[in-house]
């Protein structure tokens, strides 16, 4: 075909050029991985594995008439694949390979999408920047020097450098708008129960949601609308059929959008906040209206989390004993097998949340801590429904900081906690949040924006992400035209 | 909240976690930490306010209704450290008893 090279198409192009023949998916698979890719790849260590064969094999058989007809995609490591291995980044894992696709891989595949690989992430989707993974951390493609926010590291990574158009992550306390943040890209937390988590290995299982991440916007809402819906694999998911997101570039005349401006009054970084100036002006051009008022300091919702989060994991990494899966460390004695296992396979992140949840089911502290925590996320879902009284989504900035370096936060815990004091809200009260690349900022680092909405807002959410897109006005971007993606590099 | 060397030795035993006597002492710091944060909770106003287990709008879980589509045992034992005839393997947890 002609044109561009087919890295740099989006899904949707792809999928157009593979469906009328002028691009085959073993081609499109393979894009990514040749000329520029495999020299980011190098450096920024998106991928924890990728069988070349596997790719080939999917590539041959997807369906060439799918709404994402050939397009590679890159998965996060907790999502489970039955032609790669799945390792949560942890060694406890390592080398294992499910026996089934998860839901939303399964439906990914039906609809044309090759399966290029699996996406690097902090163990086992515990912390911010990618640090913790068992197989070495992944860094900012816009900065090696850098994280590339986390958990959802691997994936954030490779849809910012062109190794993938699309990969899917999960969102448990911001992990995949964090690092959508970070490396520049969209990164949609849908609804608690829009999205299948049949398949997505268990960390907290109220909080847990599969996201997406794209470098365009009509590319977030075609992925969401092949992987959304009710699957009988998950009781959790919400009744009746997921939103309609097909009108994302409807535009937002008339919609309000609130604007907490209380919670960037200080410790948030100066680039972020001209950011967030930079997209209420143009939401306003669009024909939106800034709402303004107080909200609730995240740092509620962190220590909530903190208590609520961990206590799900340790119940549900209970599994990780050395007898069905992954690693074991021999023992005549079972006791010791599995304290032994789980000391040996699990890393020190990991370890910690796994304590603190422990200590906070356990007996004496259980009303003290996690019975208080959950009080605590019924006050944040009342505030939240509070605001979307007066509003159609919230504006708010993802993170208080620019991408951080490496090493600056691992020795910190609380400090690494903090970097998700603006996402974790929406996770405990189920609600959609969306990462907004706004470009990069003066020293070539990206800045984003958050839009925050009601239960099943993802299709107004998509329209304003769309109206900062085409910078508050759609003739800024020509029909059939992809807005040019900030690439980093000299790419 | 302080958590002491012999709580966070404690709460490994509960968690089934081999931790090196090594890092019991930083792991203590690090859990007081965290819940000296957590205590900030005891500034919002709860009064009156059932606990949340799943957010909202989840009112209740739906049936968990098998569909019939079921592992293999020779599947769900594939990738098992040590599995037999599509059992795992453990070590004896039965001791023998005198007749």
């Amino acid at each position: 075909m002609s044109g561009p090279a087919p890295w740099r198409l989006s899904a949707r192009e792809v999928a157009a050029a593979v469906r009328d023949g002028s691009l085959s998916p073993g081609d499109a698979a393979d894009a990514g991985f040749a000329g520029p890719g495999a020299r980011f790849e190098g450096e920024v260590h998106a991928l924890l594995a990728s069988d070349a064969s596997a790719r080939k094999a999917a590539a041959a058989r997807v369906p060439r008439d799918g709404v994402l007809a050939g397009v590679p995609v890159l998965l996060k490591d907790n999502l489970c694949t039955v032609d790669h291995p799945t390792t949560c980044g942890s060694r406890i894992l390592e080398g294992w390979r499910s026996p089934y696709d998860a839901t939303v891989v399964r439906r990914l595949r039906e609809a044309g999408a090759v399966v290029v690989g699996k996406g690097n992430m902090d163990e086992f989707a515990m912390g911010s920047s990618t640090e913790w993974s068992a197989f070495g951390p992944t860094r900012n493609p816009y900065d090696p020097s850098r994280v590339p926010g986390g958990s959802s590291g691997g994936p954030a990574a490779a849809v910012a450098y062109g190794l993938v158009p699309v990969a899917l992550g999960s969102d448990t306390g911001g992990s995949v708008r964090q690092p959508a943040a970070f490396c520049g890209v969209y990164g949609l937390k849908p609804t608690y129960g829009r999205l299948s988590r049949y398949g997505l290995v268990a960390f907290g299982s109220s909080l847990d949601q599969v996201g997406v991440f794209a470098r365009h916007v009509g590319d977030v809402a075609e992925v969401y609308r092949a992987v959304a819906g009710s699957d009988p694999f998950d009781a959790s998911m919400l009744e009746g059929p997921a939103p309609d997101v097909s009108g994302w570039a409807a535009g937002v005349r008339g919609l309000r959008f609130g604007w907490p401006a209380n919670l960037w009054r200080e410790g948030v970084d100066g680039a972020i906040v001209a950011a967030l100036e930079r997209a209420a002006s143009w939401l306003e051009r669009a024909g939106a209206t800034r709402v303004p008022f107080e909200f609730l300091p995240g740092a509620f919702a962190v220590a909530a989390y903190y208590l609520l989060a961990t206590a799900e994991a340790s119940s549900n990494l209970a599994r990780f004993d050395g007898v069905r899966y992954g690693l074991r460390m021999r023992s005549d004695e079972l006791a010791t097998l599995y304290t032994r296992t789980r000391g040996a396979g699990f890393g020190p992140e990991v370890r910690r949340r796994i304590l603190l949840g422990t200590y906070a089911l356990s007996a004496g502290y259980h009303d003290a801590f996690y019975l208080k925590a959950q009080r605590a996320r019924t006050r944040i879902a009342h505030e939240y429904a509070a605001a979307f009284a007066r509003c159609d989504w919230m504006l708010m900035p993802v993170t208080p900081s620019l991408p951080f370096r490496l090493g600056e936060k691992t020795a910190d815990p609380l400090a690494m906690y903090l970097s998700d004091v603006f996402t974790i809200g929406a996770n405990l009260a189920g609600i959609p949040g969306l990462s907004v690349p706004m470009g990069l900022e003066a020293s070539g680092l990206p800045v984003s924006v958050q839009l925050v909405g009601p239960a099943d807002a993802e299709p107004v959410l998509l329209r304003a992400a769309r109206a900062l897109e085409a910078e508050g006005d759609e003739r800024n971007i020509p029909p059939g035209h992809e807005k040019e993606f900030a690439w980093p590099g000299k790419r | 909240m302080a958590i002491d060397r012999a709580e966070a030795a404690r709460i490994a035993e509960l968690a089934r976690l081999d931790l090196p006597e090594s890092e019991l002492d930083r792991v203590a710091a690090q859990l007081s930490q965290v819940l000296d944060f957590v205590a900030r909770l005891d500034e919002l106003d709860l009064e009156g306010l059932e606990p949340t287990a799943f957010a909202p709008p989840h009112a209740a879980l739906r049936a968990d209704l098998p569909d019939g589509r079921t592992l293999e045992p020779g599947a769900a034992t594939a990738s098992a450290p040590e599995a037999e005839f599509g059992y795992f393997i453990v070590p004896p947890v039965v001791e023998n008893l005198e007749p």
